[in-house]
């Protein structure tokens, strides 16, 4: 299946404006939403940190599975690659080198339960609030998805200056990490 | 006669089906055939003496027999360990098998998935297996197992940089990361005004040719990458505990990815199902392509494993300067060239 069908079946969104409904794309989203949930709750809930960090996994791959149908196929693979190749490798990695005890954790209590909820519910206000103000009117093109080529063309003509910021901050962060790290 | 084949219109759910069941036989075919030839026929030869000879004629039935070895044998689960964890390991490996064999074309026609994002989706779903590799090392709760989950881990990332870093010259010089669109790039290609061969990349990519060859090794565990499984100091590795179907799953895993990654080098230097002398449009590559892309991928496979029966394994940390401290340099400095050469040309 190219993209193109791909997307023309996936393309409900606006079904809220008037379009028709896509049945298969509700049910796939309906499907990836559920296991996220499910899965972001078990992560939280879990005293396994090897399972909450699996539980990671599966939010992190609905995540990529949703930008895929909305057409974002670059962002979708990405977040696939650097999210569920890398960082979540990275955790793991850094799990079982330091972790002595097998199983259950004694000391993943939760005892800053609520501060935690307090940011989390934080966090997902500024979000709700930031996306919905500015993507309320937007509509999803039902052409075609967006062409990686295009995503380059933006990000170095338009988007130069957050660019080469992120880039920055990134090489900051490596920096700092290798000084921590050496000591001294 | 190949027309009358390409006339057939099917339905949607029918090329799902078929697509399936087609993605079944590209993952096994690949393995079989490259088990058999190379692990089975070629290594004996290396070593002086025949291999499997009893199994069928010349030992080709061999494969049947080690399959129906391992079904009978014993699903074994250590007592310690963490049961739903060790269960899932090799279905997480196969999984990153079965997406990356969908990006391969074997036709102008013939594709399970025609993506954007093409080369950078195998190369992102590539890394999926590492998190079912770290999955059985740390699951089996041995200690072997373990250390080998960890220095695969180490050693998969490590080499992910110049594996990915290979393929961006690639993707510099067609112009797209779309695989179909590498494989035009390479059969409209022309060299110096001579369009005879196309432009197979080997020609102009040979560096990232070889970079991405030798990350592959590495990335399937093979000798003389072969530290994470060393049998001498750790039995066999995250394998240790695995045993039956389980085991198989990896070994299938395992080969099935030597023969994806062998076709995906296929693809992307020698220029995929095409050969010269013939429109690349043509209805007949939807015919003649897979055989011709098979050559192709036989004869990458077969670079492969002449190293990896002939070199002697890496220490861990000469391992390790190999990638960050040759590798990625190497394909910084090729695609900083290809980007040069592209702009000037």
């Amino acid at each position: 299946m190219s993209t193109s069908t791909l997307f023309a079946a996936t393309s409900g969104f606006d079904s809220l404006t008037g379009g028709e409904v896509m049945v298969a794309q509700n049910i796939a989203f309906a499907i990836m939403a559920v296991t996220m949930l499910v899965s972001a709750v078990r992560m939280v809930t879990t005293r396994n940190v090897v399972h909450a960090a699996l539980y990671l996994v599966i939010v992190l791959a609905g995540a990529a599975g949703i930008f895929i149908l909305l057409g974002a196929e670059f962002v979708g693979v990405t977040q696939v690659m650097v999210y569920i190749g890398a960082i979540v490798v990275l955790f793991l990695f850094g799990i079982m080198l330091t972790k002595g005890s097998f199983g259950d954790d004694d000391g993943v209590d939760g005892e800053r339960r609520s501060m935690a909820a307090m940011v989390g519910a934080l966090v997902l206000a500024v979000m709700a609030a930031a996306l919905i103000d500015t993507f309320r009117d937007a509509e999803l093109s039902r052409a075609q998805p967006s062409l990686t080529a295009d995503i380059g063309d933006l990000i170095f003509s338009q988007y130069i200056v957050p660019f080469e910021a992120i880039s920055v901050l990134l090489l900051a962060a490596l920096i700092g990490a290798i000084v921590v790290a050496r000591g001294d | 006669m190949s027309s009358a084949i390409l006339a057939i219109e099917l339905a949607y759910w029918q090329q799902t089906v078929l697509r399936a069941l087609l993605g079944l036989v590209a993952v096994l075919l690949p393995a079989g055939t490259l088990v058999y030839l190379f692990l089975f026929k070629m290594m004996s030869f290396m070593q002086s003496r025949l291999g499997p000879m009893e199994t069928g004629p010349y030992g080709s039935l061999q494969l049947l027999a080690e399959v129906g070895k391992f079904l009978q044998k014993e699903d074994l689960i250590p007592a310690a360990a963490d049961r739903v964890v060790f269960k899932l390991a090799p279905f997480v490996v196969l999984i990153s098998t079965f997406l990356l064999v969908l990006v391969i074309p074997a036709g102008p026609d013939l594709w399970f998935i025609d993506i954007d994002t093409g080369i950078f989706l195998a190369l992102a779903v590539s890394s999926i297996s590492v998190i079912g590799i770290l999955m059985a090392g740390w699951a089996s709760a041995s200690k072997y197992s373990l250390i080998g989950g960890l220095r695969a881990a180490g050693q998969l990332v490590a080499y992910e940089l110049p594996l990915v870093l290979a393929v961006m010259g690639v993707v510099i010089q067609a112009g797209t990361l779309n695989v179909q669109g590498i494989v035009m790039a390479q059969a409209s290609g022309e060299i110096f005004g001579w369009g005879g061969i196309g432009n197979p990349f080997i020609l102009t990519q040979f560096v990232g040719f070889a970079i991405f060859l030798i990350a592959v090794q590495a990335e399937l565990t093979q000798p003389p990458f072969d530290m994470p499984v060393a049998e001498s100091e750790l039995v066999t590795g995250y394998l240790t505990e695995y045993s039956g179907l389980r085991f198989l799953m990896f070994f299938i895993g395992e080969f099935a990815t030597a023969g994806i990654f062998s076709a995906l080098a296929a693809t992307m230097f020698l220029g995929g199902w095409y050969v010269p002398g013939l429109d690349p449009t043509d209805n007949l590559f939807n015919v003649i392509g897979p055989l011709v892309l098979i050559g192709k991928m036989v004869l990458v496979a077969f670079l492969i494993f002449w190293f990896r029966f002939t070199y002697p394994r890496f220490r861990e940390d000469q391992l390790q300067q190999l990638a960050w401290k040759f590798l990625i340099p190497l394909s910084l400095v090729n695609i900083v060239a290809t980007g040069v050469l592209k702009v000037v040309f």
